[in-house]
């Protein structure tokens, strides 16, 4: 029978290339799909020590489901920020955008 | 042994294929995989091959409509007009553009297939055929549906020609847009049902839920008809005024493919609405004979068809922006309010009411709403007939 | 002996080779639809975990919305995406040093804890446990509900930034 282990290494290999995207991608673009599967990862982990805790109590589901909710906020608001950006700056890349940099 | 009546006979033909395979010496749960895959290969097929006989059957009843003969050379009635369209389709040539992305540009007609006949595995054809009756049923028709938008995103962008890739973008924005009132629409049914689960939403229909939300299932079939992008919403490859949409590099048999996963889409949501609003197998006689279930099921899928080709050949096209208002403007709010008014009129009769009494209070409320909101856009009519009638005067008095 | 076991590890290979395609490919769009791959084997995780309202939403959100609204991003902002020079930073390495050291300490961390196994019996429907506990005021209602005004104010906001404004000109 499969671990919690098993689950969890699987969620933490892909926090793990999703931190990596994040870190070393210049584009805007493609750091957000790493936040994406940064979050994909930590709901694989609720989801996860919910079957192997109580099952019959639902709050490792509900996390999720809020988590959701965060994710697809995040990914519009993330997406409406870098065409906004485009528009205004005509790069999205993430090495560009360095206005505020001392 | 309980007594094997007919309409358990294809259970039966799956329940004998699992026992050969067993007597074959196979581990049980490879008999089992072995059964969905064969129930599943089935299905599919069931789904994919229906086409041929609805392209004839459309094009017959088109033509009627139009005071023309229709398809009448290929065999009885033009009935073999499709396998002579195929075989032209077959023979074309095959035309990958320069620098488009090979396997993008292919895998995508292919998802769209996948994406409807995907939907066939939770319709309940009767209380005892159906292919998987999980518990989200409801919910899981629209997360395959939306695979299929993402076929056409890759069929156009890989085509490599910005009129595709335009098309596919015109064509996403609709079909995301109208997903919004769809999914709304089914929130009534499963409101009322109490379950996601396809043959709880047939079983709870002693009254078609057509009656308790004649709204729901207005707005669930004008999203559809979007959705599947055919006429009047077939703006997206209008023949007549932009050559073709998203599938304007695809050629021969993979054009083909497009085709027929419209077609099945069209077929697809027929069999949504009449299990969801018409009660699926429900009918006289079907607790005897199970098979009768999926009879009723049928005729009731071709009926919605039927009414969906009316819509068909008698809507002009719409306009773009007419599009896009008519969802955001109308659709939205009204499927919004009819699933409040559903929920609070659902709370607001006694539990003790019959299933009639119920479905006439929900529909008296659903009647109210109607009146309300075409009253709205009777006023909003004027309002805009006024304005222009305005600007007319000026741009007269102007020239 | 059941299956779960290969199908996990079958799965979850897969799904971690298109993440790694995810971060490392030079294509945009390509990253895009390997991402669409992820998160669909993200989704089967789901449904060996027993959640299949998880995985279905997973398709419905992730791959329905968000993964589309990723492409439309790539492709509206394509000009400057024809994949010339390379898509990673002077210091991808680094990232690159930190992310394996984190995956280390992390699964050596999850390896060396004693965790609960997996309860017996079946999970039963949690669809209808799970909306209950969304609704309950002594549960999740009030986060519920924070998430709706969230949700909201990401659409009201994202539409107000991205809308092309006066000045933009």
């Amino acid at each position: 029978m499969l671990s919690l282990s098993w689950y969890l290494t699987f969620a933490a290999a892909l926090f793990a290339l999703g931190m990596y995207a994040v870190l070393a991608r210049k584009n805007a673009v493609a750091i957000l799909m790493g936040v994406e599967l940064m979050l994909n990862a930590v709901i694989v982990n609720l989801v996860a020590f919910w079957r192997y805790g109580n099952p019959m109590d639902i709050a490792g589901q509900a996390f999720a489901v809020i988590v959701f909710a965060v994710a697809a906020a995040e990914a519009a608001v993330g997406l409406a920020l870098i065409i906004s950006i485009y528009r205004q700056r005509d790069t999205v890349m993430a090495e560009k955008i360095d206005l505020m940099k001392w | 042994m309980p007594e094997m009546n007919i309409g358990d006979f294809l259970v039966y033909l799956y329940d004998l294929l699992g026992w050969l395979l067993g007597v074959i010496g196979l581990h049980s749960s490879a008999v089992s995989l072995l059964q969905k895959l064969v129930a599943g290969f089935v299905l599919a097929n069931f789904a994919m091959l229906t086409p041929i006989f609805t392209i004839w059957l459309e094009r017959k009843v088109a033509a009627r409509f139009q005071d023309r003969l229709g398809p009448n050379r290929v065999g009885p009635f033009g009935l073999f007009q499709s396998f002579a369209d195929i075989v032209k389709l077959v023979i074309k040539e095959d035309i990958t553009p320069v620098g488009a992305d090979k396997v993008i540009f292919n895998i995508g007609p292919v998802l769209a297939v996948m994406s409807v006949v995907g939907i066939w595995a939770v319709i309940p054809f009767a209380s005892t055929m159906v292919g998987t009756d999980i518990n989200v049923g409801i919910l899981y028709s629209v997360a395959v549906g939306a695979i299929g938008t993402l076929a056409i995103m890759m069929g156009g962008w890989a085509s490599n020609n910005k009129y595709a890739l335009l098309g596919a973008f015109r064509t996403v924005s609709q079909l995301v847009s109208y997903e919004v009132p769809m999914i709304v629409a089914l929130l009534v049914p499963t409101l009322l049902a109490g379950s996601m689960r396809m043959n709880d939403i047939v079983a709870e229909q002693q009254v078609w839920f057509i009656v308790a939300a004649p709204l729901a299932m207005m707005v669930f079939l004008v999203s559809s008809i979007a959705e599947v992008g055919r006429a009047p919403f077939d703006l997206l490859e209008a023949e007549s005024e932009i050559v073709a949409g998203f599938h304007v590099e695809y050629t021969g048999m993979k054009f083909g493919v497009w085709m027929l996963a419209e077609f099945v889409h069209a077929f697809t949501i027929s069999a949504l609405a009449a299990v969801v609003f018409l009660g699926g197998w429900r009918g006289p006689l079907v607790d005897q004979y199970p098979l009768l279930g999926a009879i009723y099921f049928l005729t009731k899928t071709y009926v919605v068809y039927m009414v969906l080709l009316w819509i068909r050949v008698t809507l002009p096209r719409v306009r773009i922006d007419h599009m896009n208002a008519l969802n955001w403007k109308f659709l939205v709010p009204l499927s919004l309010a009819v699933l409040v008014v559903t929920a609070l009129v659902g709370k607001a009769v006694p539990a003790d009411v019959s299933a009639g009494g119920r479905a006439l209070v929900l529909f008296l409320s659903n009647v109210a709403l109607a009146v309300v909101s075409i009253s709205l856009l009777a006023g909003f009519s004027r309002k805009l007939q006024a304005v222009e009638q305005v600007s007319i005067d000026s741009s007269g008095a102007g020239g | 002996m059941n299956a779960t076991p290969i199908i996990f590890l079958v799965v979850a290979a897969l799904t971690l080779v298109a993440a790694f395609l995810v971060v490392t490919v030079r294509n945009l769009i390509h990253a895009a639809l390997w991402l669409v791959a992820t998160l669909f084997g993200v989704a089967v995780i789901f449904v060996l975990l027993d959640a299949g309202f998880m995985a279905t939403v997973q398709l419905v959100l992730y791959i329905g919305a968000i993964a589309i609204l990723i492409v439309f991003a790539v492709m509206l902002t394509r000009r400057v995406m024809q994949d010339v020079g390379p898509q990673r930073n002077s210091n991808w390495w680094l990232g690159a040093i930190v992310a394996a050291v984190f995956f280390v300490a992390i699964s050596s961390l999850l390896w060396r804890t004693g965790w609960p196994a997996l309860p017996g019996g079946d999970v039963g429907d949690t669809v209808l446990a799970l909306g209950r506990s969304l609704v309950n005021p002594d549960q999740y209602v009030i986060p519920f509900e924070v998430a709706s005004v969230l949700l909201i104010i990401a659409l009201i906001g994202s539409i107000a930034v991205a809308l092309p404004g006066k000045q933009s000109e």
